[in-house]
């Protein structure tokens, strides 16, 4: 009786179980099956196994097809040749179920006919309620494991990086005369404790090239140059920190200071590896960091916002779009889209996650500790997933488009407010795209009826093959236009929508997965958490119905984190002065490199606090110091002491960056487009696949918008930036790498882009400005270098521009093509030359 | 005297020969020659085996108990308990012996293994951490704490190039990042030319772009832009004397002069139109599975026969610690037949004799499970292969114990692979030194002992 009564209920009690799966249910597959769960498998599933699958799938079969056995649990979880046959939780990444249902051509099972549809509905019953399976393989059920950590943390915290930074007392120099802040200070401290003289001041053109590269990315207007040069003259400190005033309160700070962050965050508009689908909406972060730098916005708000900032209290709507629109930090990573088993797709995506955040914000590789307890650094497997949890108990919204290769894609969020929504089309081209999806999916019809019609027949050979490319042709299609008109209102205006994060309804703690595989969880869940090791004193516990990221953000914030406000202010070192205080800029672990001056890099971080977080005032601070005045003149003796330059007895000198490379060159050639465009040329590409549906040379075409609005799709970083040591756009990358190869040069040489602005150049000295003879050398020279030509250079200008027209007279070409393509080879042999490229 | 301008007597003379500019250029060739001198071949410390280097980078980690070092009892005590995390995963591949040697290799490599008796397997290989970042680093470069000069950069500066018009270290699509190729602190001369970019997926493998972008300039007879590039170099001698020391402007003449020069050369040397059909079929060109890889070894041939004296040659995705036996198939797929072709083309031309042809990751992967089709990373026991070059073939160089998880006999550091490498090209790794910051840096550190067992 009480049997049967089960049995009766069971319809029921499944339906509301599957309906109530919830993610956390979903990460835990480990959970043990109820009765009824095993009772539905043994009257429904078993069966239809045994009759239709044991034939060919079984250690009782000839020879196993695909090596694929559904006899057993873990066999059919592992799959065959093809891939996990059963993902538990997921009906649509199991291959079973694809199969069956005859959804991809390629994989049609059982071969000769196919299942009843109520048999099929079963099998994905079974699956989204975790596939509950008794049967055991022959080497018995696992052993439950355990995790234990094998960490001190106590011990831990001695590293100079997990003590809180210390007000130390502010030196007194001998020579009281050369500081001018706190910051000299100890920097002349560390000069007289190795017999170091600081190098004597730059000169005010040298300085204001420093200041302006440093600050908007581009070199200063000639004009103002000598503005600054009389200014200095009456008093260099008030000259200083009125030209700081104005840089930072210039839009081009903002994309300077911006693009610095978007390295950190690891900005493209694309998901790359495999797959490599666009992010069209990606540009509305990147656009939120440039407003958030030139609003002065203070940084633990900016890192809240990222974290946490759909989880915000807000004022108006568009607060409330901007706050959303900053947690596309979390969702812009590489993603492996066509990963199959859904669950290791969601740790990956998750493990991105806490590598980027941790590496960024922390300077630590917590995502080492994501297999084992971290080698070098006081970090146990049950802290990663104790972050872990925070980030499962969120969901990622990056968009995409389904098709056969990517089976990822997600909702994006909806912002209830946006000034612009770009690449809107017109409604007929909205309905040719409707058109295009209502024939598609005839179209997928019929080849699938044709090919059924076949496969009943059961002919075989090329034409079955060619049916086969013809489907999963068609089906591609579809994914993405479907995706695409998932963009679109009804009227073609393109919905305002973002990447970003919500929290899912429950949050859930993670569980510990041994050696960091999916399928091999510890009987441990870690409660959702931060780093054991940075206690702040001030942790909120873990909310019950939110994921725990705005703590998280808290957590990361709190001026007692030791890390956060320490790994900004050396960034911001870097940034002005060549190398950071720290030279691991992204590894504060014991791995990592100690500080050269610890006292300054804690006073830095303090003030940081001090200064209500504020990057202004910061950065007003350090460029006021004597230190960042300091000339790069060179030194034997010195040099001989600190070849490095650890100690500072002189500024560095510093290549630029491809960006302001590339924006100067834009700069001097008049051709610079400061103008913000809107969206960008991925969001103008749309929903797609970068090499498939969208060929790769979309985005090569150059603009002459600044160097921060092209378009960085992962795997075809224009070439202006990739050939000049450009960040990674896949990982935190803190610091540039500085090559010197011949392909920079031949890029200088002969690219289009060089010759263009070489053109642009001479034409708009010739033209606009009206310029001839040695008054035009001049104001080039003042363009490129921030300063009036040597008298050797005047000489050897002239020289050039005879000896080019003496060669030139022996070939084709009319006087006047000689002529201008003489002063555009001058004004591109100034862009190409070394002192175009170096600060001093 | 500013390098720019002319002394009167220098203008004197210009004037009467009536090519005021010459006396210009001529001193700035005086640079160019200093430069040029850098990549002048130099004589090595003593009798090399090797004249040039192919390394075959293989960047993740691939496993040597399913490749090159054959553990019969990991197959025997498959799913038994391990050491390790786990239990023993047995290779779902077979070996068999090959040549006359009978070199094991497994059937992962059909085509290299009928090359078993050119091999020189070392079976002993150890590095110092399991992590990628760090382990490639020092497979590079000696060091995975500090920026140091990469070995290509290395023997670059210790033998200059056969070939001043090309680059003589040249590393084919490789993967992000300059560690595998920098020069630290060696002139910036020595550092690898990359060239093409890591194909990022099957489609971009396919396509069939230049190799080298922006190889000539559509305006510009060459005469034309040498007078431009003299100028350019003008000014940058000129910023050198005001600076006194910058090896970086140095570095930046240097690159803009072999740029000037690899115009003539490049095109010429990276266009395979020319080979004979059977040739592009031995690499397997136009094959979709080993087309990218066969592109890139049929380019490092071309270019060692043109005189670069280190070629590096790229493939990624080794990291298999999920989909072990399909990853593996895949990538030895498409790397088997290209290497072995080019063995047999450099054999074919006697090129083998004294190119050294490396091929190694930089670690191996354990020999217990990571699930039931993946491995994860082993730091202190794998193997990687050396032919030609004075290297013994057919021999198969220390080892590791049972199951492949401990180099145990005729281990080989890091530090002892790249001594061995440079003994082999002439070199004395104790003595190939750059001083820098007032010490001798060296490529061993204060480590390093030549394997002498594997020299022919």
């Amino acid at each position: 009786m009480k049997q049967s009564l089960l049995l009766t209920a069971l319809p029921f009690a499944l339906n509301v179980f599957a309906a109530s799966s919830t993610l956390s249910q979903e990460m835990s597959d480990a959970a043990k099956p109820t009765e009824e769960q095993i009772a539905f498998f043994e009257k429904k599933i078993r069966p239809v196994l045994v009759k239709h699958c044991y034939e060919c799938h079984s250690s009782g079969a000839d020879t196993i097809k695909g090596g694929l056995a559904l006899d057993t649990r873990d066999a059919s979880r592992r799959g065959g040749e093809s891939g996990a046959a059963v993902v538990p939780f997921d009906p649509d990444g199991s291959l079973l179920l694809a199969a069956v249902s005859y959804d991809d051509a390629n994989l049609e099972m059982p071969p000769k006919y196919r299942l009843e549809p109520a048999l099929i509905a079963d099998l994905r019953t079974w699956i989204g309620m975790g596939a509950p399976d008794p049967r055991e393989s022959a080497a018995g059920p696992k052993a439950p494991q355990h995790y234990s950590n094998t960490i001190d943390i106590e011990k831990g915290r001695e590293h100079w990086a997990y003590l809180a930074p210390r007000a130390s007392a502010i030196p007194t120099p001998k020579n009281a005369e050369w500081g001018r802040n706190a910051i000299d200070a100890f920097l002349a401290a560390g000069h007289e404790e190795h017999a170091l003289t600081p190098a004597p001041d730059a000169d005010p053109r040298t300085f204001l090239r420093r200041l302006s590269f440093d600050l908007t990315g581009l070199p200063p207007d000639p004009a103002a140059v000598e503005t600054f040069v009389k200014a200095w003259e009456e008093n260099p400190d008030s000259a200083i920190a009125s030209a700081v005033s104005d840089y930072l309160s210039s839009e081009r700070f903002g994309e300077r200071w911006g693009r610095h962050w978007l390295d950190i965050a690891r900005y493209a508009e694309s998901s790359g590896m495999e797959v490599n689908a666009t992010y069209p909406d990606a540009w509305r972060y990147r656009d939120y960091v440039i407003d958030s730098f030139n609003a002065g916005k203070p940084l633990d708000r900016f890192i809240t916002e990222q974290l946490a900032g759909d989880l915000l209290p807000f004022e108006n709507e568009k607060e409330r779009s901007e706050q959303l629109v900053a947690t596309g930090f979390l969702a812009l990573g590489t993603k492996n889209l066509n990963e199959q088993n859904s669950r290791q797709f969601r740790f990956d995506l998750v493990d991105e996650q806490i590598d980027t955040t941790t590496q960024a914000l922390l300077g630590t590789t917590v995502s080492c500790a994501r297999c084992h307890d971290h080698k070098f650094d006081p970090i146990p497997m049950s802290d990663y997933y104790a972050m872990a949890g925070i980030f499962l108990s969120s969901e990622t919204l990056y968009g995409t488009a389904n098709g056969l290769q990517s089976r990822r894609a997600t909702d994006l969020v909806e912002l209830p407010f946006v000034d612009h929504t770009p690449g809107s089309i017109p409604l007929a081209d909205l309905l040719d795209l409707e058109f295009r999806r209502v024939n598609l999916e005839d179209r997928l019809e019929a080849l699938l009826a044709e090919q059924a019609e076949e496969r009943r027949a059961n002919r075989n050979g090329e034409e079955v093959q060619n049916a086969v490319v013809r489907i999963l042709a068609t089906r591609n299609q579809l994914g993405v236009v479907e995706g695409q008109l998932h963009t679109y209102d009804d009227s073609g205006t393109r919905r305002a929508l973002a990447m970003g994060m919500r929290d899912r309804e429950e949050p859930f703690d993670s569980q510990i997965l041994i050696r960091g595989e999916e399928d091999n969880p510890t009987e441990e869940r870690a409660p959702r958490g931060f780093l054991q090791v940075i206690k702040t004193g001030d942790e909120k516990p873990m909310p019950a119905h939110q994921s725990g990221r705005l703590e998280l953000a808290a957590w990361m914030t709190s001026p007692e984190n030791p890390l956060t406000a320490r790994v900004y202010a050396n960034r911001v070192w870097l940034w002005l002065f060549g190398e950071g205080l720290v030279s691991s800029v992204d590894n504060f672990g014991t791995t990592g490199e100690a500080a050269s001056h610890p006292e300054l890099l804690d006073y830095l971080a303090l003030r940081l606090i001090e200064l209500d977080w504020s990057v202004k005032d910061l950065i007003r601070e350090i460029t006021s110091s004597r230190a960042y005045r300091m000339s790069s003149d060179y030194d034997a003796d010195l040099f001989a002491k600190d070849p490095e330059n650890r100690l500072l007895w002189r500024a560095n000198k510093r290549r630029l960056d491809a960006e302001s490379l590339r924006d100067a060159t834009l700069a001097v050639s008049g051709q610079i487009d400061l103008e913000r465009p809107v969206g960008s040329e991925v969001a103008a590409a749309g929903v797609g696949f970068i090499g498939r549906t969208i060929p790769e040379a979309t985005f090569e075409k150059d603009s002459a918008h600044r160097s921060i609005f092209l378009p960085i799709v992962r795997g075809t970083v224009p070439e202006s930036l990739a050939l000049f040591d450009f960040a990674d756009p896949s990982l935190t990358s803190g610091k540039r790498e500085i090559t010197t190869v011949p392909s920079q040069a031949l890029y200088l040489m002969n690219s289009d882009f060089a010759l263009e602005a070489a053109e642009a150049m001479a034409r708009n000295l010739l033209q606009e400005e009206g310029l001839r003879g040695a008054a035009l050398a001049k104001e080039a020279f003042y363009r490129s270098y921030s300063r009036p030509p040597t008298e050797a250079e005047t000489v050897a200008t002239q020289q050039y521009v005879e000896r080019f027209l003496e060669a030139a007279a022996g070939e084709n070409i009319s006087a006047d093509q000689a002529r201008l393509l003489a002063l555009t080879t001058f004004c591109q042999s100034l862009i190409a030359s070394a002192e175009f490229r170096y600060l001093n | 005297m500013s390098p720019l301008i002319l002394s009167r007597r220098q203008t004197l003379q210009a004037a009467s020969s009536g090519f005021a500019y010459l006396a210009f250029s001529a001193l700035s060739t005086l640079a160019a020659e200093k430069s040029a001198n850098r990549l002048a071949p130099a004589p090595p410390h003593f009798t090399p085996r090797a004249k040039r280097i192919i390394f075959l980078a293989m960047q993740g980690g691939p496993s040597h108990v399913d490749t090159f070092d054959y553990k019969p009892l990991l197959g025997r005590d498959n799913g038994k308990p391990s050491k390790g995390f786990a239990n023993l995963l047995g290779s779902p591949f077979e070996f068999s012996h090959h040549g006359e040697s009978g070199l094991p290799i497994s059937s992962l490599f059909p085509k290299l293994a009928g090359h078993a008796d050119d091999l020189c397997l070392i079976n002993g290989m150890h590095t110092d951490l399991p992590n990628h970042p760090q382990a490639t680093t020092q497979m590079h470069t000696g060091n995975f704490q500090f920026v140091r000069p990469s070995l290509g950069a290395w023997t670059l500066y210790g033998l200059g190039t056969e070939n001043d018009s090309l680059p003589g270290f040249i590393t084919l699509s490789p993967p992000n990042g300059a560690q595998s190729y920098g020069s630290a602190f060696l002139p910036a001369i020595y550092q690898g030319t990359p060239i093409g970019k890591q194909a990022r997926n099957r489609f971009a493998a396919e396509s069939n772009e230049g190799p080298i972008s922006n190889i000539a300039n559509p305006k510009l007879s060459p005469e034309l832009q040498r007078v431009q590039l003299d100028f350019i170099k003008g000014l940058n001698q000129e910023k050198l004397v005001r600076d006194q020391y910058q090896p970086e402007v140095e570095g930046i003449i240097e690159s803009f002069e072999l740029a000037f020069r690899m115009q003539g050369e490049v095109p010429e040397v990276l266009d395979i139109s020319d080979e004979p059909q059977s040739i592009l079929d031995l690499y397997g060109i136009n094959n979709a599975t080993t087309g990218a890889f066969a592109r890139q070894c049929l380019s490092a041939r071309r270019l060692a026969e043109a005189g670069v004296r280190f070629i590096q040659v790229n493939h990624g995705n080794w990291d298999h610690h999920r989909n072990l036996k399909a990853g593996l198939e895949q990538n030895c797929a498409e790397i088997d037949q290209p290497i072995a072709a080019l063995l047999e083309d450099l054999k074919q031309r006697d090129m083998l004799k004294d190119t050294l042809v490396m091929w190694a990751g930089e670690f191996g992967r354990t020999p217990h499970g990571q699930s039931t089709n993946g491995r994860d990373h082993n730091n202190k026991g794998y193997s990687m292969w050396m032919a030609g070059g004075g290297v013994r073939g057919g021999l198969r160089y220390g080892s590791t114990d049972d199951y492949g998880y401990l180099a145990v006999e005729d281990r080989m550091h890091i530090h002892d692979w790249h001594a061995t490498i440079l003994h082999l090209m002439g070199l004395d790794h104790e003595k190939l030194t750059y001083r820098y910051a007032g010490r001798d840096f060296r490529l061993t550190d204060v480590h390093g002992v030549v394997a002498k067992g594997i020299l022919a």
